[in-house]
């Protein structure tokens, strides 16, 4: 196997098994960035979300002026493109991890990418969901608290389909942060592959890219299906 | 001796939209008796969803006075009951539904027990209590059931478990039969009734519907615009309504209306005879007791042809309401017309013979 590979994909070959930049490395990259930065601006944006619906029109905690502060900070940070945002936040990353290379300096662009993405569909569930519901609570006497809970559990299987969307994006954006040497699958396609002139290398890292990005769809539809009781 | 357990002093409602200004609510005062239930009727827009919700403080009102129980809850244009004092006293306050409003992620159990999380029972006598209240409305056998799973008299008896859940003295139904079937409306406005007689609980029942009214109802308000036009007892309501949109709330109720036209197609009233005269007799309580219309054909020999009749049983007082085609010579007609007037009936003539 291992000869037959050397012989017709020697490219393949070179870029190896172990170390920096090997295959399974690059894989562990590619996942360590989707995920963690998933975690981190999924967090921020889903605190987000919830609160631009409890502040905004017909909100429990109905709040003009912090409604239209939140909005706005979504609406900027959401037009900015991800390759702007990138080198836009560069100084901030810098400051945070200490080096504007590698994976875990990525973590930072693609968490603040995440962050409005993620607020703006989480605020679409939440919306959505029956306001009835949410009276009936308030009519039995529950707390803020309360109230946030019945939200995220009502919004369960909704919350995770939209995460399925958010992480295929994710993986995505860890490839453009792979162009300015994150590391992981985007960096093997276009540092090794393309502009090598690789094409096997190319077609390897994007297929492993797109199995990443199969397994997520198929275990968030699952996931969604299995949680809703609709 | 009653008490009052709900006093609304001359609320008010207004909302303001983007320059217009809406008055949902327009000095409305009720007063609500322990024990009592109490309908609110209107059509849809007529300010009653509005209304109901200052009793929980869902909506905070304008200006006015509410005092439920023995606590002033609203007054001086401000909410006088803050943050966990507020929430306590929502929880003596059950509500439920026209769309049930049911956690659909949680079970039938789930969803009773969500009203019990700030209560001080232990977890055991909580699952007790949740077993309780979904026997009581009988549903015990459904309590692992999602809602998508029940059908809607189903989840109504959930939510009603729920509103249950922490003992409320009040329960506010807002229009909590309007999604449901004739059949399934009835046997949970058999519930409500059952619930307010072996609980004492207060019912405040808001619905578009006289039927319900006059099945389950005590007193009752009749709102249009944001005002309330009348309010009484629900005998006087029906057998003296005296503002026009009660009256037609009324004849919804009872059927009359579609009678009548049927009625005056028929040869009898199309051809009334010269000897003969068509009424209308309304009448309540005691004369019923008493033969009258036998009694008129013994004294003045004036027969008695009945086309339409209906009587209703309110608050244990029978309200009859009959069209009759009454038949006899001139003096004797108008004698038994006015024995019957003397016999405290309503007579309207609606045609003379020609």
């Amino acid at each position: 196997m291992s000869e037959w590979i050397q012989t017709n994909f020697p490219n393949i070959y070179k870029i190896g098994m172990e170390g920096t930049n090997s295959w399974p490395d690059a894989i562990y990259a590619t996942l360590y960035m989707t995920i963690i930065a998933f975690l981190i601006g999924g967090f921020l944006g889903l605190v987000m979300g919830l609160f631009l619906v409890l502040t905004g029109p017909d909100g429990v905690i109905e709040n003009k002026a912090v409604f239209q502060i939140l909005d706005k900070v979504t609406s900027i940070f959401r037009a900015i493109p991800f390759i702007i945002l990138l080198a836009l936040i560069a100084p901030v990353t810098y400051w945070i991890v200490g080096t504007n290379l590698g994976r875990t300096a990525a973590l930072v662009p693609l968490a603040a990418a995440t962050f409005p993405f993620y607020a703006r569909q989480v605020q679409v569930v939440l919306a959505e969901l029956d306001r009835g519901v949410i009276e009936a609570a308030q009519a039995s006497g529950a707390t803020l608290w309360d109230i946030i809970k019945v939200y995220l559990s009502e919004g369960l299987p909704d919350l995770i389909r939209v995460s399925t969307v958010t992480l295929i994006s994710l993986v995505g954006e860890t490839a453009m942060a792979g162009a300015i040497g994150s590391g992981g699958l985007g960096t093997i396609a276009i540092n090794y592959g393309y502009q090598r002139s690789n094409t096997d290398v190319t077609i390897l890292a994007t297929l492993l890219i797109l199995i990443i990005i199969f397994i997520i769809q198929f275990l968030g539809d699952f996931l969604t299906q299995k949680l809703s009781h609709k | 001796m009653s008490e009052t357990i709900i006093n609304l002093e001359h609320i008010d409602i207004t909302f303001h939209q983007k320059k217009r200004v809406i008055e949902a609510v327009k000095d409305v005062s009720i007063e609500i008796e322990k024990g009592d239930i109490y309908g609110i009727v209107g059509y849809s827009g007529a300010g009653k969803s509005t209304l109901v919700r200052v009793i929980n403080l869902l909506q905070v009102p304008s200006a006015g006075k509410i005092t439920i129980g023995n606590d002033v809850t609203f007054a001086d244009g401000k909410v006088q009951l803050q943050g966990a004092a507020l929430r306590q006293k929502r929880q003596k306050i059950g509500m439920i539904f026209q769309h049930f409003n049911l956690m659909a992620q949680k079970t039938a159990r789930q969803n009773v027990a969500f009203a019990l999380r700030h209560s001080d029972l232990t977890k055991e006598e909580k699952a007790k209590k949740v077993e309780d209240l979904l026997e009581l409305v009988g549903l015990a056998d459904r309590a692992d059931n999602y809602p998508a799973q029940l059908s809607g008299g189903q989840k109504q008896r959930v939510a009603i478990a729920r509103a249950l859940a922490n003992d409320p003295e009040i329960l506010i139904s807002d229009e909590s039969t309007s999604a449901l079937d004739p059949k399934t409306t009835k046997q949970i406005l058999a519930l409500l009734q059952d619930l307010n007689q072996k609980l004492g609980l207060t019912v405040v029942m808001i619905t578009h519907e006289m039927q319900i009214v006059k099945d389950i109802c005590h007193r009752v308000a009749v709102m249009q615009n944001g005002h309330l036009i009348e309010e009484g007892s629900v005998l006087d309501i029906f057998s003296n309504p005296k503002e026009p949109l009660t009256q037609e709330f009324i004849k919804t109720a009872t059927g009359i209306d579609e009678a009548m036209v049927k009625i005056e197609k028929q040869d009898i009233v199309q051809n009334l005879a010269a000897d003969s005269v068509l009424v209308q007799l309304k009448y309540a309580g005691h004369t019923t007791d008493e033969p009258i219309l036998n009694d008129i054909y013994k004294r003045f020999e004036v027969s008695a042809n009945i086309l339409y009749g209906n009587i209703e049983i309110l608050d244990n007082v029978p309200v009859g309401e009959m069209i009759v085609v009454l038949s006899g010579n001139r003096p004797a007609l108008e004698a038994a017309q006015e024995a019957i007037k003397s016999a405290d009936i309503a007579l309207t003539v609606l045609k003379r013979g020609a």
